[in-house]
């Protein structure tokens, strides 16, 4: 989806403005729907679909709320999507039919085994041997899904060369989607300033970015 | 950089940003309080998750990860060869090592700065950040002014944090799409040769592991 939060290359938002001795959370809703997200979220769908959620947002609503309030609705949206709630619980706040999510919430002493096991997402099985290789030249597509997608517009069309071949990993235009995670390669590609920003660019510098293989053409 | 190339203008050039200033007013504070207080035991109800699970995963975020471990990593490095052998080569087994690993570190990379080159790191589609070396993001890492232009103007935003680099220096950006996450390795400062590595540890910053500061080797600001 090309949204506004395809973000890259914007000059429209002024200087950043580091806070100082910033505390980790800023009220106790923060850290609330943070937890809620972490240990709700992967009984409802994936990281992917969460991400695309927050995509699917109302684009002044996401450029004027603050990071949890961007998870809160995401979280919100799904939790009716999958049906754990209806949307007149949400509204009311009132469950009209409490039951036995099928699993069953985690216990505390679950957390440290979340916290530390993760959940990668390099996979041995898919499409695992690479179509390129370190030092080629790719052109990244100029593709303009309606759904999720890690392309980035400042990318599409540009020729750059790939870096890092790191492997195969959950594809997540299709694992947003309820399609399956569609493993493939990903790679780190590297592009010139210039090539993505012009003459006025400095010479010496790129940028690096990760794309899966269904994202480049040889250039 | 030059007037040849008048990168970071454009940040000062814009006009007075109304997205900017997302300080909640006391009603917004409260308004959001009760419509998570209200979730929150909804999705108890249903049996999604508990409360206690929440405070305990709270905790943990509050208290056992953050930056600190990223600079044992980092000082780890400036003193042991072999350490940062392997750190380049397999972060997030070298990282392992230290006892750092999980979610939203999964999969590291660790990008080593040198004389000649200066790295950075943003999430531009939304606000990837390794967590168990780092802990959560700070604001301005998850804001659109540093998400945005970083990748198209990284000189302008050093500048924004009081760092200028000379022309010289290569910039390299790194854009964390997909599920890698990225480290800096700052330089070691001159002049520390005798410091311990737990005095080293002392001087690595949050800020210098991201990309938009050097490590100091008198951090008095």
């Amino acid at each position: 989806m090309n949204g506004v939060h395809d973000m890259g290359g914007m000059t429209c938002y002024g200087p950043v403005k580091p806070e100082e001795n910033e505390p980790i959370f800023h009220a106790e809703w923060e850290k609330r729907v943070f937890a809620m997200t972490m240990l709700g979220m992967g009984q409802l769908d994936t990281l992917d679909a969460f991400r695309h959620a927050i995509e699917r947002m109302d684009p002044t609503h996401y450029l004027s709320s603050t990071y949890y309030e961007h998870w809160l609705a995401a979280l919100e949206t799904l939790a009716v999507e999958k049906g754990v709630l209806t949307p007149e619980e949400l509204a009311s706040g009132v469950a009209q039919e409490t039951g036995k999510h099928a699993e069953g919430p985690l216990p505390p002493e679950a957390v440290p085994a979340v916290v530390q096991g993760g959940a990668p997402c390099r996979r041995t099985e898919g499409r695992l041997t690479p179509r390129f290789s370190v030092g080629d030249q790719i052109q990244a597509r100029n593709l303009n899904p309606t759904g999720h997608t890690r392309l980035p517009r400042y990318v599409r069309g540009k020729n750059g060369t790939i870096a890092q071949v790191y492997g195969t990993f959950v594809y997540p235009d299709t694992n947003a989607h309820g399609q399956g995670e569609q493993p493939q390669p990903l790679y780190s590609v590297c592009f010139t300033a210039q090539e993505l920003w012009g003459p006025d660019a400095a010479t010496t510098d790129d940028l690096s970015i990760d794309l899966w293989e269904d994202y480049l053409d040889p250039a | 950089m030059s007037h040849d190339h008048p990168h970071g203008q454009s940040a000062h050039d814009a006009p007075p940003n109304p997205y900017l200033e997302k300080h909640a007013t006391p009603e917004q504070t409260a308004a959001l309080e009760k419509r998570v207080r209200a979730l929150e035991s909804l999705l108890v109800a249903k049996g999604l998750v508990s409360s206690d699970t929440l405070d305990k995963l709270v905790e943990t975020y509050e208290n056992d990860l953050g930056p600190i471990n990223g600079a044992k990593v980092v000082a780890r490095a400036w003193v042991d060869p072999a350490y940062k052998e392997r750190l380049l080569k397999d972060a997030t087994a070298a990282i392992a090592e230290l006892g750092f690993s999980g979610l939203q570190g999964e999969h590291m990379v660790v990008v080593e700065n040198t004389p000649n080159t200066h790295n950075l790191v943003v999430c531009t589609l939304c606000s990837c950040y390794p967590w168990p070396v780092l802990g959560l993001p700070p604001t301005w890492f998850k804001d659109a002014a540093y998400r945005s232009r970083s990748v198209v103007d990284p000189r302008g935003v050093l500048r924004d944090f009081g760092l200028e680099l000379d022309e010289s220096t290569a910039v390299k950006v790194w854009d964390s799409s997909a599920e890698i996450r990225y480290m800096v390795l700052p330089e070691r400062p001159a002049g520390t040769e005798g410091l311990s590595e737990a005095e080293l540890i002392a001087l690595v910053s949050r800020d210098s592991m991201i990309g938009v500061a050097r490590v100091e080797k008198n951090p008095l600001h």
